[in-house]
């Protein structure tokens, strides 16, 4: 019973984080209530969407990479850079041209990093780990070490403004969801990931330019990082090379990963990575809202992805139909 | 090394040895019998039971079946660990060894000589080199093992394997990485083992390699012992029916059926297409409604002329056209895109994607040759599922469950879908038959029968030489990587491959190692 529960697609995850939503509500009274003012919602559960926004974004790019078999260790470090330009350029030169070198930094990181696993052969975590590293380097070297600060009205915008109520970092997740979704599923691009993903070998002899394709999703992934950098600067106003993006790649790989997707590869779901990226976000805000230290955040992030990954192991899945017949 | 009246201890004994992974009987009730100073060849074509028997026999897989005396004792090893303790050491082709440690510290890793807890380096290494010694070879042992060639690698082993007291060798392709000389190197240590009363277990498919040191020689096919003969009373070709006939009066009737077809234009040809080191220049056309089979021995280099063929590995040298026009196969895209399809030998690894649907494994080479932009809607996609799963009466008729939990056979029919919905001018099959029940494997040769008649081009490789005979026009007859003999219309029969395959391996010593 339970088995085939997990089994039907997407249902662990909503109950898990209908589960999560509860407990916040038993140790926030005040969670669900929305309110609005100056022409934007307030409240938890948009605090949840809101604060979300940047890992959504990484694990937007990440579950395809993931299902490619690859990872993508260098989205924070990304994030770092594109925070640092946009906010670097902000205030000189408007936001059309900030955005658009952001972005393109993003994608030259995506570029590099596609570029050493899809034609260098390079393995994914190694060749993600240098730009990790450097990456963030980079991002100081933008900055010269200083937090850069802006105050462009239409940057910030990004960050703070709203659509008919809701934050406009919630409508860019939207809107790429919609974009990625489009692109990978209106075309045959998911179905050629997924197969990639599942065995390269053999989806190369079906004649299928594997080479391409991955490329072409670190691309994507470095441009989403890039995208999850502007809005985190505009959160802030500014942006810290030192601290944005600190370890969200974690974060977004472990929303994939809750998503469903696994690590070796094949089939993949967005709108599940998005969930993945939600429960994380109720987690921590759930937290906060607690008033238990936010060192308990890792702690219980931590065993929330045991829980996730044991129901999702074959191994734990016999063990529960052995029990499952030791009780009849 | 007087083989043929023997009165030599046996040393090894197995008896009625069998193994079954699923439904899939790897080894049944094998007998294999090992005398203590001889070199046993176990020969047999890919699947026949060699490893599974090796792997049995030392305690790799639990055996269902049958039992193994060493020395007139029964022994039960539940590890390879296990098999070593009580005497059998096996050597594999990927050799065990730690190549970034030194030679002596491979020799004695786990059981190095100490003092007071501490590993004594200078007498490790003085027991290396006089280990290594024994077997004439002579080189520094504080030098990293990766530093040394295979054959080096292959001895440490083997001396490592002899000095923790094996009476049984069993040394599975030694030679599939060696030179003519490294070989000449390794057989002087075989001949100096067995003059110690060491029995030692040659796997290869080498057949000039067995005649050269074997005693005596065990032939599996299909998981059964085919034989067991002394070396100087087998004749090649019979070593080689032995390895690949089956009865022949079965097949003689079948084979007025294929070649009764008319034959189409050429619509592929490749002239003196090759890859140095992989397989030689060879000249190939393919002809609408015709099927060419490929047979020879396994490493003969069936496989590699298909690769070539379908632009999995690419050639350096010759040239190919289709359709008149010349092509550069680059890649299988570029294949593909030329309408050829290939169904590769290993279907677990290459062929099938085990976690996507029939459905999705279907129409898989079709999306690849439309391109991204041009998807086939999930209708699209449904019809021509279906349409194939009736076709082919692939079985469950479901398009939606993995192919990962179907049977063989039915695998093998999705994979033949995949290729046939791209509508292709050329089909390569490798094995197409390989590891199927005997009712999936008529019809897949049906299958085969029917497509040459709707005008596809097909290049066949199997082991199963009626097989071949049933459905072939004309027969390549490859060897040590070469294309040696074409046999065509009434002299395709099982002997007469046979004779083409044991003539060119006579005349073939020269060719050496590939």
């Amino acid at each position: 019973m339970m088995s085939r529960l997990l089994q039907s697609r997407g249902l662990a995850q909503i109950i898990a984080l209908l589960v999560i939503l509860a407990v916040d509500r038993a140790v926030s009274p005040q969670f669900f209530d929305l309110r609005m003012q100056d022409g934007r919602l307030f409240g938890s559960l948009i605090d949840v969407l809101n604060r979300g926004a940047p890992v959504a974004l990484l694990a937007l790019g990440m579950v395809l990479v993931i299902a490619t078999r690859g990872i993508d260790l260098s989205v924070g470090a990304v994030m770092a850079i594109s925070g640092a330009i946009a906010a670097s350029l902000a205030d000189t030169h408007g936001l059309p041209l900030a955005l658009a070198a952001a972005l393109g930094a993003g994608l030259l990181c995506g570029l590099w990093n596609g570029f050493l696993v899809a034609v260098l052969g390079i393995q994914p975590i190694v060749a993600t780990l240098i730009l990790m590293v450097a990456g963030r380097g980079v991002a100081q070297l933008i900055t010269e070490g200083r937090i850069v600060t802006f105050t462009a009205p239409d940057l910030v915008w990004l960050g703070n403004g709203a659509v008919l109520g809701v934050p406009a970092p919630v409508v860019v997740v939207l809107g790429m969801l919609i974009v990625t979704g489009a692109v990978v599923r209106g075309s045959a691009l998911g179905l050629l990931i997924e197969a990639t993903g599942g065995n390269a070998r053999a989806s190369e002899l079906a004649g299928i330019g594997t080479r391409g394709m991955i490329l072409a999703v670190y691309v994507w992934c470095g441009l989403c990082a890039a995208l999850a950098g502007v809005i985190a600067a505009a959160d802030i106003m500014g942006a810290d090379a030192n601290n944005a993006g600190l370890w969200l790649e974690l974060d977004a790989i472990l929303a994939v990963v809750i998503g469903g997707t696994s690590l070796f590869g094949g089939r993949f779901s967005l709108v599940l990575a998005m969930v993945g990226a939600l429960i994380i976000q109720a987690m921590n805000t759930g937290i906060l809202l607690s008033g238990y230290p936010p060192e308990f955040n890792l702690v219980v992030k931590a065993a929330v992805v045991l829980v996730v990954l044991l129901l999702q192991s074959p191994r734990f899945a016999n063990v529960g139909v052995v029990l499952g017949r030791a009780r009849q | 090394m007087n083989a043929s009246s023997d009165p030599r201890p046996a040393l090894l004994e197995v008896r009625g040895l069998s193994k079954s992974f699923g439904t899939l009987r790897a080894l049944q009730e094998v007998d294999f019998t090992l005398r203590a100073g001889e070199i046993h060849a176990l020969l047999g074509e890919n699947g026949a039971g060699k490893s599974t028997l090796i792997k049995a026999v030392t305690g790799v897989f639990p055996r269902d079946a049958g039992m193994v005396r060493l020395g007139g004792a029964e022994v039960a090893p539940r590890s390879a660990k296990a098999a070593v303790d009580a005497g059998i050491a096996t050597v594999y082709q990927e050799v065990n060894l730690l190549l970034n440690l030194s030679v002596a510290q491979n020799l004695y890793l786990g059981r190095q000589p100490t003092r007071f807890g501490l590993v004594r380096e200078a007498e490790m290494r003085r027991c290396a080199a006089a280990l290594l010694a024994e077997f004439d070879l002579h080189i520094d042992v504080a030098e990293p093992l990766g530093n040394y060639s295979v054959a080096v690698q292959h001895i440490t082993a083997i001396a490592r394997a002899v000095d923790q007291s094996a009476r049984v060798l069993i040394l599975d392709e030694p030679t599939a990485s060696l030179d003519r000389h490294e070989v000449e190197i390794l057989f002087a240590v075989m001949r100096k083992l067995a003059q110690r009363g060491i029995g030692v277990i040659f796997v290869t498919h080498f057949l000039d390699q067995v005649y050269e040191i074997c005693d005596r020689i065990t032939v599996l096919r299909n998981g059964r012992l085919i034989g067991e003969r002394t070396t100087a009373e087998l004749p090649r070709i019979e070593l080689i029916r032995m390895m690949l006939g089956r009865e022949l009066a079965e097949t003689t009737s079948e084979r007025t059926a294929a070649h009764a077809r008319p034959v189409g234009e050429i619509c592929a040809r490749f002239e003196d297409y090759g890859k140095g080191g992989y397989v030689a220049p060879f000249n190939l056309a393919l002809r609408r409604g015709e099927v060419v089979g490929l047979a020879g021995l396994l490493g003969s280099g069936r496989t590699e002329t298909a690769r070539l063929v379908f632009g999995a590995e690419r050639a350096d040298s010759g040239s190919a056209t289709v359709e008149g026009k010349p092509v550069r196969l680059q890649s299988p895209r570029d294949a593909v895109a030329h309408g050829f399809g290939y169904c590769p030998e290993e279907r677990k690894t290459e062929g099938i994607i085990a976690d996507l649907t029939v459905r999705e494994n279907i129409v898989l080479a079709l999306q690849a040759k439309r391109g991204l932009a041009k998807p086939l809607s999930r209708s699209e996609q449904e019809g021509i599922a279906m349409r194939f799963i009736r076709l082919l009466d692939i079985r469950p008729p479901e398009p939606e469950r993995p192919i990962g939990l179907l049977s063989g056979g039915n695998q093998q029919k999705v994979l033949l879908a995949r290729w046939l919905a791209t509508a292709p001018r050329l089909l390569v099959l490798d094995e197409p038959t390989r590891g199927i029940d005997v009712g999936a494997h008529a019809e897949i040769i049906r299958l085969i029968r029917d497509l040459c008649d709707d005008g596809l081009a097909l290049l066949v490789i199997s082991s199963e030489l009626d097989e071949i005979v049933t459905y072939s026009d004309r027969v390549i007859v490859l060897r040590d990587r070469a294309h040696v003999d074409e046999l065509e219309g009434d002299a395709i029969d099982v002997s007469n491959i046979l004779a083409a395959i044991a003539v060119a391996g006579s005349a073939g010593a020269k060719a050496g190692q590939p």
